[in-house]
């Protein structure tokens, strides 16, 4: 009995495995757009929140005229996992699934980890809060439709010191994190152009006890604290500066405009600044029918508005979502075709004014942008404060 | 100790090289602070992997899984009940899945080799740490703010939590209360008995399976009260929160001298104290590596830890 | 006579068998899209095989416990990764560290070799001090030297050679699913006759009991070392090919985890097994990577939602399938025996018997 057993299972096994052969490509007109995002893992809560401006988007128009065809547009979401060896398997997964067009990721290691995957396959890949130099450098099928690090660092030091007046910064990287470190880097850089001096420091995966970094800080004399971390990190060191009492200002990078940011900061005196991509308090016409849209789209669906983080403030990643899908969008429709090639080729010249500015590629297949939006934390009431528009002198 | 004493001059000498600036003792109090706490924090994880490698001779590898899971019971009890019944029930829970993962994983193979058994615990661990994924669908989670112990404090030049004074103090009460049960009561006999031999006790009439029940139960029992004390200093719960912090306790405990009580509480705060001087001197990358350098030099050089007993091996 | 003629014809047929399977997977490769799912899973197998057929050396064979796997493997991926880059390439890879220090590369097979060559000098250091500790103490050292390794090779100071703790990239990799075949069948075929030499009889007097093969005049710190260090270059050579699978390296990836998950593997195909180890990998693999992925997405039939399914739920079935086999089969698919093809008749002519009975 036991060996029919076995026999019937090896059968089984087999069976499953034909069955996965076979599984595969949809009927009739449909085009795939798969979102490479993290759910889970360090950036789970802002690759929810990237994937959330994608759903919105497609949920406003998830038809496509290709040839004079009716395409129907199909998601295909997978989890990177915040991780760089779980990236190229989900990756793979996506290309399997046979999607002419990848968005996607919120954090440029997963994204510089699965780009040869996508580049194998022929791929395009529009990146959308990816910030890191070398997400896209030396290839031509990775895009981007957010700053980079270069600016982005730039535009920090710049604050940091025209507002707080710093000559000496602490600068606080996880190890192992190509965001973190690559922004931390082009921090120091201008920083110290600027006149400045640095302490660098840096932290591993699974660290929670960052009391002694933060007494590093304060013992160092610095200025201003930069901490362009996950958002993980970033609650626990808000949380941990506010019961150590530094009153040193912290400043961080666009992972940190999110909700848990403000979470955690509440009730506190401290003082936050961070750079984004948007403001939710934008008054152009397209920017306020997005954030309407948006916010009552997310209020009518429970699960969606527990994606967000329990409440419905628009995060930047989210209109950055939503203008990935739409140029992803435009590419098919001037490529007038569901192959990978052609959506690669018309991507080059695709211009589109999306709800975080227009939006067209230079030579190595990033987005033109020239502004940052600085915001800070209101500790009293929990909620973003607009400080400025900046831009590198 | 001796070890210590001779190392500790050479981190102190090295941050004075590295930081050029006058140095003064009280630049120093945050990371001895906090290596304190942590380091009692520490200590009560040890004890539950001292005592059960006492007396199974079985790493326990789901001991740091336990308290991380106790976190994610306090999470989600505190948003429905009161915090202080949470608390209360957080302990009954983390004994009871304690007591559970003994009886279901390690008590089926008390008679296999020692390697099953610790395969066992690996898959435990394992299974902990995909469920908590599961339910949190791997997100961190925030943990709730205690009142009082939550609150800063000021003493010297250093700003921290109650709970970081608190720890220390709780740890040696919960000591000395677990020492004084293992001495003077009936169970403690029994459990020194069963370590010192497990088939001669089992032959004098203990009840075996009791006695390692109970075991259990105290090892999960100190795990969950530090799980209340280490999630209030780092408010954030994550499914491999016990990873890091498991391992190093159970560092601790072998440095100490496994099976050692005593032993482990002083490896622990050795280690916790080390840990945060060496943050603190600026090399941040070893922190952690140091702890298993520690570890190794012991190993090499007294491989039965500060305090254990010399091993006598049965041909 | 009769007895070499046997022999003769057992290799003939384990050449012939070998030869069919690369035969099956060259028509595969010619048949499905080359980002099928199955082509992953059997490259990322054959490379696990290769590391737990490694690891059952030391643990299986030689009965010392060691939890450092992961270390070794990361030595090997790393020295692969640096000595492979393309010069053209290194500017970008090594962005913060001005291109590294390093201006040469080696080929590919040169390259594995040396990735070998990396992870046994460190385990031959390594095994000087640690390995004459017992069981469960050996088995903590040598993670606490995983742990060691893996900040090392993060740190900051040393960026300029192994990129700090930043991602290395570029460098050549394999698209065809034979050439990771091809490397750990090989290496797997040596182990096999390193097995059944003098010295894989020796490894087994140790595991069975020390006192016993000292006492028979075997070396006991040298032959312990011998297979330390030998189980060690298989799993640098393993990590290389690792590390090509997956087009990056990155030390943060080589946790304790990934040493358990090893070890679940070995322990699954059962301890003292080749042949146990490279099924279970292919079956692990498959399992984690393919077959429960469906229990990831969540499912409707019709318009009833299927309970349960949701992201993460492959990974808390599958941890309760390897507890049932860890409580339930401790010795694993195989034990200790080997699948042949003497045994595979056996079990054919049993069943046809049983068959017959029914």
């Amino acid at each position: 009995m036991k060996k029919i057993a076995s026999i019937v299972l090896i059968l089984c096994m087999v069976t499953v495995m034909f069955a996965g052969c076979g599984q595969g490509t949809g009927s009739g007109n449909v085009i795939k757009i798969g979102v490479f995002e993290p759910s889970s893992g360090d950036n789970g809560a802002g690759g929810k929140q990237e994937v959330l401006g994608i759903e919105y988007a497609h949920s406003k128009v998830n038809t496509v005229e290709i040839d004079g065809k009716t395409y129907k547009i199909q998601l295909e979401i997978v989890d990177n996992e915040s991780s760089n060896d779980k990236a190229p398997s989900a990756a793979a997964k996506l290309v399997s699934a046979k999607c002419s067009v990848v968005l996607g990721s919120y954090g440029s290691g997963v994204s510089i980890a699965a780009s040869d995957v996508f580049a194998s396959a022929g791929i395009p890949v529009i990146g959308i809060s990816c910030t890191n130099p070398q997400v896209t450098e030396g290839n031509t099928h990775y895009f981007r439709i957010c700053y980079l690090d270069p600016f982005q660092g730039t535009v920090l030091a710049n604050f940091a010191v025209d507002e707080f007046k710093a000559k000496k910064a602490y600068i606080l990287t996880k190890l192992g994190d190509d965001y973190s470190v690559g922004l931390g880097n082009y921090f120091k850089k201008a920083f110290e152009a600027l006149g400045g001096t640095v302490v660098e420091e840096s932290f591993q995966e699974g660290n929670s006890d960052f009391t002694a970094y933060l007494t590093t800080a304060v013992n160092s004399g610095a200025e201003v604290i930069f901490a362009p971390t996950s958002t993980e990190a970033a609650s626990l060191i808000i949380n941990q500066a506010k019961s150590q009492g530094i009153n040193i200002p912290l400043l961080a990078g666009d992972t940190w405009d999110s909700s848990v940011i403000l979470e955690a900061a509440k009730g506190s005196n401290l003082e936050i600044c961070v750079s984004t991509f948007f403001d939710e308090g934008d008054d152009s016409a397209l920017g306020s029918e997005f954030v309407k849209g948006f916010k009552q789209w997310l209020n009518s669906d429970s699960t969606k508005l527990q994606n967000n983080g329990g409440n419905d403030i628009v995060a930047a990643v989210s209109a950055l979502g939503y203008d990935a899908y739409m140029v992803a969008l435009e590419a098919i429709k001037a490529a007038n075709s569901t192959d990978s090639k052609k959506i690669n080729e018309a991507l080059w010249g695709v211009k589109y004014t999306g709800v975080t500015g227009s939006i067209a590629f230079d030579e190595i297949g990033d987005a033109i942008r020239d502004v940052a939006y600085i915001k800070r934390v209101n500790p009293s009431n929990g909620s973003w404060e607009f400080v400025a528009i900046q831009s590198v002198k | 100790m001796d070890f210590i004493n001779a190392f500790l001059p050479y981190i102190l000498a090295d941050i004075e090289k590295t930081t050029p600036d006058a140095i003064r003792i009280a630049d120093y109090l945050p990371y001895i602070l906090a290596g304190i706490s942590v380091g009692g924090q520490y200590a009560l994880i040890s004890i539950g992997y001292t005592m059960v490698y006492g007396i199974l001779r079985l790493i326990n590898f789901a001991h740091g899984d336990i308290f991380m899971v106790a976190g994610f019971v306090m999470i989600y009890l505190s948003a429905t009940l009161p915090l202080h019944i949470s608390a209360v029930f957080v302990i009954l829970i983390t004994m009871l899945l304690g007591f559970v993962v003994e009886r279901v994983a390690y008590k089926p193979l008390r008679n296999a080799p020692r390697m099953s058994i610790m395969i066992s615990a690996i898959g435990v661990s394992y299974l902990l740490q995909n469920c908590a994924w599961y339910f949190t669908s791997g997100l961190a989670k925030q943990y709730p703010e205690i009142p009082w112990i939550s609150e800063s404090i000021t003493i010297g030049s250093a700003t921290t939590k109650i709970v970081t004074i608190l720890t220390p103090v709780l740890t040696i009460i919960l000591v000395a209360a677990l020492v004084f049960l293992i001495k003077y009561t009936k169970i403690g006999m029994a459990m020194r008995a069963v370590s010192k031999d497990f088939e001669t006790s089992r032959l004098m009439g203990i009840k075996i399976n009791t006695v390692i029940s109970i075991t259990f139960l105290i090892g999960s029992f100190l795990a969950a009260v530090a799980s209340l004390l280490y999630f209030t200093n780092y408010t954030t719960v994550t499914p491999v929160a016990g990873a890091m912090p498991g391992l190093k306790a159970f560092v601790a405990a072998v440095f100490g001298g496994i099976g050692s009580i005593p032993g482990a509480v002083v490896g622990a705060f050795i280690i916790g104290i080390c840990e945060n001087l060496i943050k603190g001197a600026g090399w941040t990358t070893f922190s952690d590596a140091f702890t298993f350098a520690l570890l190794i030099i012991i190993l090499v050089a007294k491989p039965t830890g500060l305090f254990g007993e010399k091993s006598t091996d049965k041909v | 006579m009769k007895i070499k003629e046997n022999s003769s014809l057992k290799y003939i047929s384990i050449l012939a068998l070998i030869g069919a399977m690369f035969l099956i997977i060259f028509i595969l490769e010619q048949l499905l899209p080359p980002t099928s799912m199955l082509f992953m899973v059997l490259k990322k197998g054959a490379i696990y095989s290769l590391v737990a057929v490694s690891l059952n050396l030391l643990c299986g064979f030689t009965g010392l416990f060691s939890l450092g796997h992961a270390g070794f493997m990361l030595i090997g991926a790393y020295t692969y990764a640096i000595f492979t880059i393309p010069l053209e390439a290194r500017n970008a890879v090594y962005q913060y560290f001005d291109g590294g220090i390093i201006n040469f590369t080696l080929p590919v097979p040169v390259a594995l070799l040396a990735a070998g060559a990396c992870a046994a000098v460190f385990a031959f250091l390594i095994g000087l001090p640690v390995l004459r500790l017992k069981s469960d103490y050996l088995a903590i050292a040598t993670l606490g030297f995983a742990e060691i390794i893996r900040a090392i090779f993060q740190w900051d100071k040393l960026g300029p050679i192994t990129n700090g703790s930043n991602v290395l990239r570029k460098f050549p990799s394999f698209s065809s699913t034979i050439f990771p075949f091809a490397v750990a069948g090989l290496c797997i075929a040596i182990i096999v006759l390193l097995i059944n030499s003098s010295y894989g009889r020796a490894f087994k007097a140790i595991r069975d009991d020390e006192i016993a093969a000292e006492a028979m005049g075997i070396n006991l710190a040298k032959h312990k070392q011998l297979s330390f260090t030998i189980s060690s270059f298989f799993a640098g050579i393993g990590g290389a090919l690792l590390a090509m699978f997956q087009t990056t390296v990155q030390a943060a990836a080589f946790k304790s985890s990934m040493t358990y998950e090893i070890l679940l593997i070995v322990v699954i195909g059962g301890m003292g097994s080749v042949t146990g180890s490279c099924i279970s990998s292919f079956l692990f693999i498959a399992a984690s990577e393919w077959w429960l992925r469906f229990l990831d997405d969540e499912t409707y039939i019709g318009s009833f939602k299927v309970p349960l399914l949701r992201s993460g739920f492959r990974k808390v079935v599958f941890s309760v399938v390897i507890m049932i086999i860890v409580l339930f089969y401790q010795r694993g698919i195989m034990g200790t025996k080997e699948l042949s093809m003497d045994a595979i008749g056996r079990f054919f002519r049993k069943f046809k018997k049983e068959e017959d009975v029914a």
